[in-house]
């Protein structure tokens, strides 16, 4: 039984993330060999010049993508909750793709198969988009230290206002 | 793989499109040209000179329009991966006409597999240019008409149906030739100088749309990673922090102390609202959010808008020369005014640098009664209007009335326009209008920008940097500083050949050197930094050869505007009385042309150019010398 606490994935802070592409290309330099955006596994978005933010695969815990092949082509793996393709049984009919609510899913331009984030396994020092980001914005975290992270800040946040209220009593 | 050469980095490919018949054809790049030229400018200048005839009206549609990338454009290099340039001859000065762009466009021209574009021709209606990866074609742009470059980018992407396409457009300003008409991608990256935009709308282009899906691979990408980790490590170090923290509007307060901050149209030299205008000032209140280009490790786009007031929820990028052109130079001490033209400036698609001189000049010119409230329209041009300075960018932008039609021509023609004193007020060189240093307290500047081929000019040799940096004693002119912006002439010249942002020329410890090597591990041409500071020449006396040619290029054309020479600084303190006299020009253009190997018209002598491999163009240097040009 694999526990929430062991699965990671990569995330991006909205705060901290400009649109700057590095993730993509530190991606497909690791992964492909070779600069390509459109190989990478993960996807910057700027859809204005204070809205950015790179999204990539979250290894959802009752994954919809595995769910919607209809070859049986996705499986997740039970320690890491990587979306693992099976090249050979995948056909490209995306509705995997279809299914995932964060474009996480992609077609690959050559191969004309899907592929999705793997979490840079192979590499001993763990996702290189993490470790290229110029601004700290991604992480690759577990759902628990996210939602840790998040009440950290609240109640840091809450304690901050009291102080500064009553500072100004 | 037909016709293509390999090697690394370059796409290999040049391709050209006519847009009079339609013909779109592709050639190969080969090493030689690569090795001598760069890319970016270096590339576009030899393109231009090789594929136009001497004396081509800029907007006939024998100019070609050339949009090139760099070596490193779609590899992961630092803000040198993200790069874009565009040559053509220029309407404003009818020399070389040149500018970079970052952003995310750039890299998108280089996976669709072309090193350069070569545009000839004009389109029978207004159109865009649609590159997708092989497949090029032309598509209908009337629906776009007079949408500025950022609706036209979303519009284009909406019918495209992809939203990574990138777009590289014009406003209004391009459609109807305003000689100041820039060309911008990513809302609000542009092609800024020269006019390169309006010969773009001279040819019926709306816009260049581009979609590569290709790899872009280097030589040796183990050694390329190691270099790109240590440039992002230097880029979170010292060399970038000004531009990370207030970002190049820090300048207006150190501009200032050094009566260096041009104000109310070069008449004083220090502004009185400067406090107002400041990058401590705009950060503070204004900033939202700082952003950066595709690839590049550091970040500088200050993102501000207007919180409160008329022009509330404004936002717009702002650079230091924008802000002291729309605030300083008109004499307008308010941000969220300047912000606000800033952002209308965009959505024509203006150069943010020319237009403020213009509205300074025509301010000038109004306080001096050489043009009267009728030929205004009403608008009372006093020098610290804001109100009035956003009415007048509507009206060149649009070229509406008398006047807006005349100072969409810039300052140099709307001078002779007007006529009588007119002259006097015109702060140009070559056509082409001052950027944001007084040249009386500058000196090192006034004699650097007055030799840059594409017109006045900080980023051809960033001459205001001794001056600025107090290497030099900036009051005067004197043998010594010829040397100084022939050197980083070279260097400026394969920067913009590689097209590296000059934001991150710091992170380069090693200069040129380290340019040489990010060049070899990403191209796998084996090239010494000797040799490319040879290219960086071979560079500036190829343009420098291209403004003679056209007529433009000789001793009379380094000249500097009448203000710079005539009206001495009024401020109290060190500066006052500081003016450029005719006798220290003259010897510092002496000390530079000597420096260069060229003659004291300011010709480039048979022995230099054989010496630089551009032998084939002696007959340029023969024709001036008999003609006594």
């Amino acid at each position: 039984m694999v526990r929430p606490q062991d699965r990671k994935f990569v995330t991006a802070d909205p705060e901290k993330c400009i649109g700057c592409l590095v993730c993509e290309y530190a991606c497909s330099m690791t992964n492909e060999k070779t600069f390509n955006p459109t190989k990478s596994r993960i996807r910057a978005l700027r859809l204005g010049p204070l809205t950015n933010l790179s999204v990539t695969c979250r290894h959802c815990e009752d994954p919809a993508c595995v769910a919607a092949c209809p070859r049986e082509a996705l499986s997740q793996e039970e320690n890491t909750g990587i979306i693992m393709v099976d090249e050979e049984a995948c056909n490209g009919c995306a509705w995997c793709i279809s299914a995932c609510q964060f474009g996480a899913m992609m077609m690959h331009p050559e191969k004309k198969v899907v592929f999705t984030c793997n979490s840079c396994k192979d590499q001993p020092d763990g996702p290189q988009c993490v470790k290229w980001c110029p601004e700290e914005a991604l992480t690759f975290v577990t759902a628990q230290q996210l939602a840790q992270k998040s009440r950290i800040s609240a109640v840091k946040n809450l304690f901050q206002e009291a102080k500064e209220k009553k500072a100004a009593k | 793989m037909s016709g293509e050469t390999k090697i690394f980095a370059y796409a290999g490919k040049i391709l050209r499109v006519d847009l009079t018949t339609g013909k779109v054809s592709t050639e190969p790049l080969s090493e030689k040209m690569a090795k001598d030229y760069v890319g970016g400018i270096g590339l576009g200048i030899r393109l231009l000179m090789d594929n136009s005839k001497p004396g081509t009206d800029p907007f006939s549609p024998d100019n070609p329009l050339i949009f090139a990338t760099g070596p490193l454009s779609g590899t992961m290099g630092p803000t040198a991966g993200n790069g874009y340039a565009v040559v053509s001859k220029s309407p404003a000065t009818g020399g070389v006409g040149e500018a970079k762009a970052h952003g995310f466009f750039g890299p998108d021209l280089k996976r669709a597999g072309y090193d350069a574009v070569i545009i000839t021709g004009k389109a029978d209606k207004l159109s865009y240019l649609w590159i997708d990866d092989d497949k090029v074609e032309l598509r209908t742009a009337e629906q776009l008409r007079g949408k500025s470059p950022y609706e036209t980018d979303m519009a284009i992407r909406e019918e495209l149906g992809d939203y990574y396409i990138r777009v590289s457009a014009i406003g209004e300003a391009g459609e109807k030739l305003c000689r100041i008409a820039c060309i911008i991608n990513d809302e609000f990256r542009a092609i800024g100088r020269t006019g390169m935009g309006a010969v773009m709308g001279s040819k019926n282009l709306k816009a260049v749309a581009v979609r590569g899906t290709k790899d872009v691979n280097v030589a040796n990408l183990d050694g390329f990673k190691e270099f790109v980790k240590m440039i992002h490590e230097r880029m979170k170090g010292p060399a970038t922090k000004k531009y990370k923290t207030l970002g190049t509007p820090e300048n207006v307060l150190v501009l200032n102390s050094l009566s260096a901050l041009a104000t109310r149209n070069f008449t004083n030299a220090q502004f009185e609202g400067a406090e107002k205008v400041s990058g401590e000032y705009l950060n503070e209140h204004y900033v939202k959010k700082i952003v950066g280009c595709a690839t590049c490790g550091m970040r500088c786009d200050h993102i501000a808008v207007v919180p409160e007031g008329p022009y509330q929820g404004s936002t717009s990028r702002l650079e230091f020369e924008c802000l002291w052109s729309m605030g300083p130079l008109c004499g307008v001490d308010r941000l969220d005014a300047i912000i606000e033209a800033m952002r209308i400036v965009n959505e024509y698609g203006m150069d943010g640098i020319s237009i403020g001189v213009i509205v300074a000049f025509a301010m000038d010119c109004y306080e001096h009664g050489v043009i009267t409230k009728e030929q205004t329209d009403g608008i009372d041009l006093r020098f610290g209007n804001a109100e009035a300075l956003i009415a007048l960018i509507h009206k060149i932008g649009k070229r509406d009335g008398w006047l807006g039609n005349t100072l969409a021509e810039g300052v140099a023609r709307a001078a002779e326009i007007i006529g009588g004193d007119a002259y006097k007020y015109a702060c140009h060189i070559k056509g082409l209008e001052l950027p944001g240093y007084d040249l009386r307290t500058l000196k090192t500047a006034a004699l650097g920008f007055s030799v840059s081929f594409r017109g006045a000019c900080h980023l051809r040799n960033g001459a205001y940097s001794p001056d600025v940096k107090g290497k030099v004693n900036r009051f005067k002119i004197e043998k010594g500083r010829g040397k100084m912006i022939a050197d980083e002439g070279n260097v400026y010249n394969i920067i913009d050949s590689l097209i590296v942002c000059k934001f991150s020329r710091g992170t380069y410890y090693d200069g040129i050197k380290d340019l040489s090597n990010y060049y070899t591990l990403a191209t796998g041409i084996p090239i010494t930094p000797e040799e490319l500071t040879k290219s960086g020449e071979r560079i500036e006396n190829l343009a420098r050869l291209f403004n003679i040619r056209e007529g433009k290029g000789t001793r009379k054309y380094d000249c500097l505007p009448y203000k710079i020479e005539n009206c001495p600084v009024p401020d109290e303190g060190p500066a006052k009385g500081a003016v450029v006299n005719e006798e220290e020009f003259q010897i510092g253009l002496d000390d530079y042309y000597s420096v260069r190997g060229w003659n004291a018209n300011g010709v480039p002598t048979v022995e230099k150019l054989n010496e630089l491999g551009l032998g084939d163009l002696a007959y340029i240097v023969q024709a001036a010398n008999q003609g006594g040009a």
